[in-house]
């Protein structure tokens, strides 16, 4: 058994990196929790979440928009509102987004392809819970696969999120068409984080880049942190 | 009472399907300027008040039909007959 913090990985009808996630978790030294949507409370002793990648509830209507009314997410949201560190990963982006938990919301992207690439995504800000260990400017290589990771948000959000530090990841060139190529933004108070590429892909040698490891290192610092709750 | 909600990307809002389809358009030789695509939803509501049915539609498209940020709808009503 693990000492290391808890997290909570859900999973939704649809949810395919939900394997990965606890895998990466595990192999980091956290102690993953699966949790199905149907739950209406996180397990006990839950010190983080992540919302994981995948095509819940078939990306029907929008991207999110129905994972969002699933039970879990109300315990995710009073999670988050306390202070817990959650994580929402290229869908779990998208359903925080939808949740309002997260700024701004993801198009499909502008060419109109499902993209599958390992990119270079840099570290925009350290402000949040998960940053205690980045670098300003840090390069991280971490894949993304998604149709829809164009996120948009219009100027006047866009100027605020940059003066309160909340873009967290930039794509290093433009990849599918963000608005000043977000990858990944963070809440104002700054323990949920979402971003399209794929943390949980990108730790181990083995299979690829390994940028994924300092994003999912960063919700294990935040989960550790003492937050009131 | 039935109602379709009709659901746009917002004036100005990248809209890449609608900019492939109307270059698809193009391509077939129609003298097509733009194209934009949208989505509609048929609902069927228990209530047959007017009033009712419209505040119940801009509802629920607010809170789940259409993503403000993004998109715009309209509420239209079957004629009665």
């Amino acid at each position: 058994m693990s000492d290391g913090p808890r997290i909570a990985v859900v999973t939704f009808p649809g949810t395919n990196d939900d394997d990965d996630a606890a895998l990466a978790l595990e192999l980091l030294g956290a102690e993953p929790v699966r949790v199905w949507h149907a739950e209406t409370a996180l397990p006990g002793g839950t010190a983080g979440v992540v919302l994981p990648g995948g095509f819940s509830y078939g990306d029907y209507l929008r991207c999110g928009a129905i994972a969002r009314f699933a039970p879990v997410m109300e315990p995710v949201g009073t999670f988050a509102a306390s202070g817990g560190p959650v994580l929402g990963i290229c869908n779990g982006f998208q359903i925080l987004c939808e949740a309002g938990l997260l700024p701004g919301v993801l198009r499909q992207n502008r060419q109109e392809q499902f993209i599958c690439a390992d990119v270079t995504i840099t570290v925009e800000s350290t402000s949040s819970a998960f940053a205690s260990a980045w670098e300003l400017g840090q390069e991280l290589v971490i894949p993304i696969k998604h149709g829809e990771g164009n996120w948009y948000g219009d100027a006047e959000l866009v100027a605020a999120l940059e003066a309160r530090g909340q873009i967290a990841f930039r794509y290093a060139e433009d990849v599918n068409g963000a608005v000043g190529r977000v990858a990944g933004v963070t809440n104002e108070a700054g323990n949920v984080l979402g971003l399209m590429p794929h943390p949980e892909h990108a730790v181990d040698s083995l299979l690829g880049p390994t940028g994924g490891v300092a994003v999912l290192e960063g919700l294990l610092d935040a989960a550790r942190l003492p937050v009131a709750r | 009472m039935k109602a379709t909600v009709l659901i746009r990307p917002k004036e100005g809002i990248l809209d890449p399907q609608g900019e492939a389809v109307g270059e698809a358009l193009r391509t077939l030789g129609y003298a097509v300027t733009s194209a934009r695509v949208g989505r509609l939803v048929d609902v069927d509501l228990e209530t047959d008040d007017p009033a009712e049915a419209e505040a119940a539609l801009a509802a629920m498209s607010r809170d789940l039909l259409a993503n403000p940020m993004i998109e715009s709808f309209t509420i239209e009503f079957e004629e009665r007959t």
